[in-house]
């Protein structure tokens, strides 16, 4: 079972009903639950959405972009029924927040996707959860199934003229589906793949309808938004940056695990003081701020960097989904550029020409490097290769591939270059390894 | 063909299916849930769990063929009772998910994709499972097991070896 964290500089908003038993509704309840989305139905739709956009809370899945926003640009009229989707496919490598909200607080998600249906008028919404997390589903299953008896959901929802129903749904096996436009293709009983947009979701999106698609911690982090009003969670965090977010501390830390930080919490702090620092007293090569699709940061690039959108930007990576990777001095980083280029290669969906076949050649290249066949115009081509893939693609898997992989060859050339003519890789514990997945 | 009368499914199954169809705007979505329910019952995508499926969405068979090559979780022929996945990606990769991968073999005799010969394991190498704070893991079936290292290898294959005899014997 996954183990819950502590740390005193932990603000406890999403995360706070975590091991308190909130997956059972009467907990949930006695715990505050069901009050923000009563609030909402007696101040109405835009009271929700100018609460949402004071709050500034900005997507947790990994883009960023402001959840108000996001929900003011559905048409308030539509021909077509509207939808919320809550995207649960948790599957970028580093992250694994939404498995706790589903497994400790899932009536969040339900609640506050009835938030979402109001404020945008749809009267429908889906919770679609990887297929891997098959026992979250099935505590997801129960919890939904719970409010319906409480009449929460239904045609009437809290004794009211509002109807509003939810669907949870299971994925089965693809890290593209977390893409929106792939996530309603699979909804729609179709492979994942991307769509072209425009038209973006919001007005084309799942079965036709106007759509919105917000992250499961996005999503969880709505009721807690409306209890303590948009202003006050806006200043928990930093400029243009709302409140906390879950994040997933991994890899080579004293103790790993997920906190709830204030947005732009400064990284340094977070892996050393929150984290515990480098295990076994080693010292620190990198980190991967957010998720594995981002670019690598050296330890002196993060002395003052503080742990939002824009900041993380700024220094030249992303924020993410919030999955920091810590990676100590005894690591290849040849060989962590391979494990995360072989996964964007397992998982492209063969749709765009670059991201197909750039993961391909970048995984064969990689491959080929670490086996210590590399040759120095190898590293320029690894360069050339990503740079061609980045903005090349229907949706941003090809750049996610390309992205990192840059980042590890402009910041260990040097490394790159000690792995070349037939040297063996100074790290291998197990010579080359053998990657399977194919 | 009549659904009823042919059924490969069981009645628990067939009533899901019929009960999820309904549910959607739209019937085909319920396709992706569904193979993978059918395969947790009958163990994988034969080509008549393909049929029947397709048959009860109302789409060609084709159709449901080029949808389910897509999931990685589908498979079209046999995995073991307990199918053992192993997560190497960057946060388990860290944490020492090659030795524990290579634990398995050595114990299983079988390596990526193997099936033991009893048919009791199989063992596969797979991506992020989303446990990345607890690495490493792995998967046997839908259950996770967490915090792994070398030496917890024996006892998990040891607890579903004990879990399939219990059956056996019942």
């Amino acid at each position: 079972m996954p183990r819950l964290v502590s740390h005193p500089d932990e603000v406890k908003v999403v995360s706070k009903r975590f091991g308190q038993g909130a997956a059972d509704i009467d907990k949930y309840i006695e715990l505050g639950g069901y009050e923000a989305i009563r609030k909402c139905l007696a101040q109405g739709p835009d009271w929700v959405i100018e609460e949402m956009k004071a709050s500034n809370l900005r997507g947790r899945g990994g883009a960023g972009f402001p959840t108000g926003m996001k929900w003011s640009f559905v048409p308030k009229q539509s021909a077509k029924p509207k939808y919320v989707l809550i995207n649960g496919d948790e599957s970028e490598p580093g992250t694994c927040k939404d498995h706790l909200i589903f497994l400790h607080d899932p009536h969040s998600v339900i609640e506050g996707t009835i938030i979402a249906g109001l404020a945008i008028g749809s009267r429908m919404g889906f919770i679609y959860l990887r297929g891997e997390y098959r026992y979250l589903l099935e505590i997801m299953e129960k919890a939904v199934a719970d409010a319906y008896a409480k009449g929460f959901l239904g045609k009437n929802i809290f004794g009211t003229e509002t109807e509003f129903q939810i669907i949870t749904q299971s994925g089965a096996g693809a890290y593209e589906v977390g893409e929106e436009s792939a996530l309603m293709e699979s909804l729609e009983g179709k492979r994942g793949v991307p769509r072209i947009k425009p038209p973006f979701p919001a007005v084309v999106g799942l079965y036709g309808g106007p759509t919105v698609i917000n992250n499961a911690e996005t999503i969880a982090t709505v009721p807690h938004v409306i209890s303590m009003g948009g202003a006050a969670f806006a200043g928990i965090g930093s400029p243009r940056n709302g409140g906390t977010r879950l994040f997933g501390i991994s890899g080579h830390v004293e103790r790993p695990g997920v906190y709830e930080l204030p947005m732009g919490y400064n990284l340094k702090k977070m892996i050393y003081e929150v984290g515990g620092g480098v295990r076994g007293g080693r010292n620190l090569k990198a980190v991967v701020p957010g998720g594995s699709s981002t670019p690598v940061l050296l330890p002196e690039e993060i002395e003052n960097l503080g742990m939002d959108f824009d900041q993380v930007g700024k220094a030249g990576s992303m924020l993410g989904s919030g999955g920091v990777v810590v990676i100590d001095d005894q690591t290849c980083i040849v060989e962590f550029a391979l494990r995360t280029i072989s996964f964007y290669q397992h998982e492209s969906c063969g749709w765009c020409i670059p991201c197909r076949e750039g993961t391909d050649w970048l995984k064969k290249s990689l491959t080929r490097f670490h086996a210590g066949f590399g040759t120095a115009k190898d590293i320029d081509n690894i360069r050339y290769l990503a740079e061609n893939m980045m903005g090349r693609t229907f949706c941003p898997l090809g750049d996610a591939a390309a992205m990192p992989t840059l980042g590890f060859v402009k910041k260990f050339r040097k490394e790159f270059e000690d792995h070349l003519d037939g040297k063996p890789c100074p790290f291998a514990k197990h010579g080359a390894p053998e990657l399977t997945i194919v | 063909m009549s659904a009823e009368t042919m059924s490969i499914f069981s009645p628990n199954l067939a009533a899901r299916f019929d009960a999820l169809v309904e549910k959607y705007p739209l019937r085909r979505s319920a396709l992706v849930p569904m193979l993978l329910y059918a395969q947790d019952e009958i163990g994988y995508l034969s080509d008549a769990v393909i049929a029947e499926v397709a048959h009860r969405i109302g789409i060609t068979e084709l159709d449901v063929r080029n949808v389910a090559t897509y999931y990685s979780m589908l498979r079209f022929k046999p995995a073991g009772k307990y199918n053992v996945q192993v997560c190497t990606n960057i946060s388990c990769m860290l944490r020492g998910a090659y030795d524990v991968y290579e634990k398995f073999q050595e114990e299983l005799g079988i390596g990526h994709k193997g099936v033991t010969s009893d048919g009791i394991f199989s063992l596969e190498e797979v991506e992020c499972i989303g446990a990345c704070c607890w690495a490493p893991a792995i998967q046997v079936n839908y259950d996770f097991h967490d915090d792994l290292t070398p030496e917890s290898v024996p006892g998990i294959l040891a607890q579903y070896r004990n879990k399939s005899e219990g059956q056996n014997n019942a």
